[in-house]
């Protein structure tokens, strides 16, 4: 005896479009999450089918973090929404230590958006969510009209559990401190630049979209006392080492020649008029540890493929003010100041 | 980076450094002025004026051509987007330069004005393609160097028969600008000994229309590449000159500049432009004959005529400091509003919009000195 299904015909996922019935929470909706949302994530929480998820933690502190994710386009080389989702968010929960546990995702689709591409985007975040071993474990569906959205924002939530004996937080930098970087800044903004419609200049640049925790676990099984970790995200690594300064109210001192930038985003760049160390990331993290631990660090970095090109690029210094200063390619020194609005590229 | 890495080589720099050290005569002042915006940003981003000895001081010039738009054109184009319902394109750099009631062009897309960035003309000509129902209007902007591209994009807006795109000019000439300048003389004016002459715009117009400069008010000229070994070399030369008594046209941007400019794009410009016989410079007030205008044949493309709107004559912010920042007689620091109420986060004057304009250069590369706090 077959089961009858609760649903006339399948959903059509080749040529259908998101209408507002999608997200009206009949049956339009119930079929778009059984036979997309479910299929591509299936997971023993997302199964149940309840509107939460049921789970016990293991001991430790819980971490909490939540994103928003509007990127376009949506589709870029290195990544796609889908993706960027869920390592964004698992690289929040991480950057505390913590070893992310599960997933939200909550979804909103314009009207009109080709289901096919929304096909896409699910399989792209279920199967990062799986390569991270992070399951999503429940979700929400929403359907704006035509007009009021941008394809699909993607709103995700990770937890996570930060085990004993483990003190990391943006205000424990301290004179002193050696400041990393795990490889190449930029690539994620320039890889995204690359693809806007109006500005295909020709690049090979790769987002580096990457969910860090396992970079991260080894790190900190290296050298428990990290003292400051961030993954230097929109604002790029200027913005992340102003963060840093002012939340521990200390001075950084950087070089700029010892910032892993790759030629093509410093070509792209120079054409654009941007400045690399403000351009985005996304599977880059800033570590400050002791002195003294700096090169245990570097190395366990070096040794994981996410960190292969890390390099220490700079050190704590004394300052209440909580200034970035830069020691220019050129000899000079600067201020690598906090970014004003976006970075807007130049007329000439 | 092939190219450009050759341009930034700290042991060059310092030979130059020390070249300009043992040349320069302890006994007098050099203040030479960058004419550009895009030298104001080298000179800053590489600290090229540290390694420079103290009688050395670059003077910042009016050299960009965001800052120096005036308000009331800014003002026209918003109402052109309000009364008319126009697509104002533009370029990036011009979304937040503050227009009369601290309005800008990105505070009016968030109102609801229908307000896109773009990064060349044939990102105009395409939405005007695309988007048949709309009328698209390309606010062109910038010195003689962005003025070709929109000539071409006139041209083919013409060819494509393409009746919904029209342009708002506002392409501004330097040498007026910089005759303007040398005439102020005395109290009002500035003493200059020589100035770095805009290499990208020489090389559309070439060295010739700058040697009214040695000539007529006897300073020496060296047309400058940007990247900071060629400021730095144009300096030296600037440092020979005026030591030698010489006062000439030199050029150091020879890889890319020579004596006539690119004719076939002054050709271009002849056909589809016209001189304006006078136009308001923000910081210098109204200039003759210092900007463009679409020539007479073009003007169904022409935005003005198309799509008139009355604009109240605008003032400055009170207090703001960029007219004499622009001419050359203050310092950012100088400006009471620099870096307290007026930062790159919230520009009060043109100056501190553009990365070209010497305040955001002075905020955005300030060196630190605790002692003095922020400087």
């Amino acid at each position: 005896m077959t089961t009858r299904s609760r649903f006339s015909a399948r959903l059509d996922l080749e040529n259908g479009r998101v209408d507002m019935s999608h997200g009206a929470g009949g049956r339009a909706m119930a079929q778009l999450i059984d036979e997309l949302f479910k299929q591509a994530l299936d997971n023993e929480w997302l199964s149940q089918g309840n509107d939460q998820a049921l789970f016990s933690v293991p001991p430790g502190r819980l971490v909490m973090s939540t994103d928003a994710h509007v990127v376009s386009p949506l589709f870029f080389p290195g990544g796609d929404i889908g993706s960027l989702a869920v390592h964004g968010t698992i690289n929040d929960v991480a950057m505390s230590g913590a070893r992310p546990l599960h997933l939200a995702a909550s979804f909103v689709l314009e009207e009109g958006f080709p289901l096919a591409d929304l096909a896409r985007i699910v399989a792209s975040l279920a199967q990062a969510a799986r390569e991270a071993g992070v399951a999503i474990v429940t979700g929400d569906t929403k359907v704006v009209e035509r007009g009021k959205g941008d394809g699909v924002f993607i709103t995700t939530t990770g937890i996570g559990v930060v085990p004993e004996g483990i003190a990391i937080s943006g205000d424990r930098a301290r004179p002193g401190d050696v400041i990393l970087i795990n490889g190449h800044i930029g690539d994620h903004g320039i890889a995204i630049l690359s693809q806007r419609e109006n500005l295909g200049f020709e690049t090979v640049i790769q987002s580096d979209s990457a969910a860090l925790h396992g970079l991260i676990a080894d790190m900190i099984a290296a050298v428990p006392d990290i003292h400051c970790l961030r993954d230097p995200t929109r604002g790029g690594l200027a913005t992340t080492l102003n963060e840093l300064a002012q939340q521990s109210g200390v001075g950084m001192r950087i070089r700029e020649t010892d910032i892993p930038v790759r030629e093509a985003v410093s070509a792209a760049c120079e054409l654009l008029g941007l400045d690399p160390a403000y351009v985005a990331n996304e599977g880059k993290l800033v570590a400050i540890c002791p002195a003294d631990r700096a090169e245990t660090l570097l190395a366990t970095m070096r040794a994981h493929p996410l960190g292969a090109q890390a390099a220490i690029i700079g050190e704590v210094v004394e300052d209440p003010l909580g200034f970035v200063q830069m020691q220019t390619r050129f000899g000079g020194e600067r201020l690598l100041d906090w970014l004003a609005g976006e970075q807007l590229p130049r007329i000439c | 980076m092939k190219y450009i890495d050759e341009f930034r080589d700290q042991r060059l720099a310092r030979q130059l450094a020390a070249a300009i050290a043992a040349e320069v005569d302890p006994a007098r002042q050099y203040r030479l002025m960058e004419f550009c915006g895009g030298h104001t940003h080298a000179i800053f981003r590489y600290g090229v004026q540290q390694l420079m000895p103290p009688n050395l001081r670059f003077v910042h010039g009016p050299g960009c051509p965001v800052c120096v738009l005036p308000m009331a054109r800014l003002d026209q184009a918003m109402a052109m987007t309000r009364e008319h319902g126009v697509t104002l394109c533009t370029y990036g750099d011009l979304m937040r330069v503050p227009a009369s009631g601290r309005q800008t062009l990105l505070k009016a897309k968030a109102a609801g004005a229908d307000v896109r960035m773009i990064y060349s003309t044939q990102d105009v000509l395409r939405i005007a393609r695309d988007e048949p129902e709309r009328q698209v209007v390309f606010m062109a902007i910038g010195f003689e160097t962005t003025t070709p591209p929109t000539a071409v994009a006139i041209l083919q807006a013409r060819a494509e028969g393409l009746k919904n795109l029209s342009f708002l000019c506002n392409h501004v000439l330097t040498p007026p600008a910089l005759r303007a300048i040398l005439s102020l003389a005395g109290p009002d004016g500035v003493r200059l000994d020589g100035i770095l002459g805009p290499s990208h715009v020489s090389t559309v117009i070439g060295t010739r229309p700058y040697e009214f400069v040695p000539n007529q008010f006897g300073i020496p000229v060296v047309i400058a590449g940007f990247e900071p070994l060629d400021v730095m070399q144009s300096a030296l030369m600037l440092v020979r000159q005026i030591n030698d008594g010489r006062r000439e046209v030199e050029n150091q941007y020879s890889r890319a500049v020579g004596e006539v400019g690119n004719t076939r794009a002054l050709e271009l410009m002849a056909r589809v432009f016209v001189t304006r016989p006078s136009f308001e410079w923000r910081g210098l007030g109204f200039l003759p004959e210092s900007a463009l205008a679409l020539a007479d044949d073009y003007a169904d493309l022409d935005a003005e005529r198309r799509f008139p709107v009355r604009v109240e004559t605008s003032h400055e912010i009170k207090g703001c400091e960029c007219p004499a920042i622009l001419r050359g007689l203050k310092e950012p620091t100088e400006c009471k509003l620099f870096g307290t109420v007026c930062t790159p986060d919230n520009p009060m004057g043109a100056c501190m919009v553009s990365s070209e304009g010497a305040c955001a250069a002075y905020w955005s590369h300030r060196t630190h000195m605790p002692s003095s706090g922020r400087n």
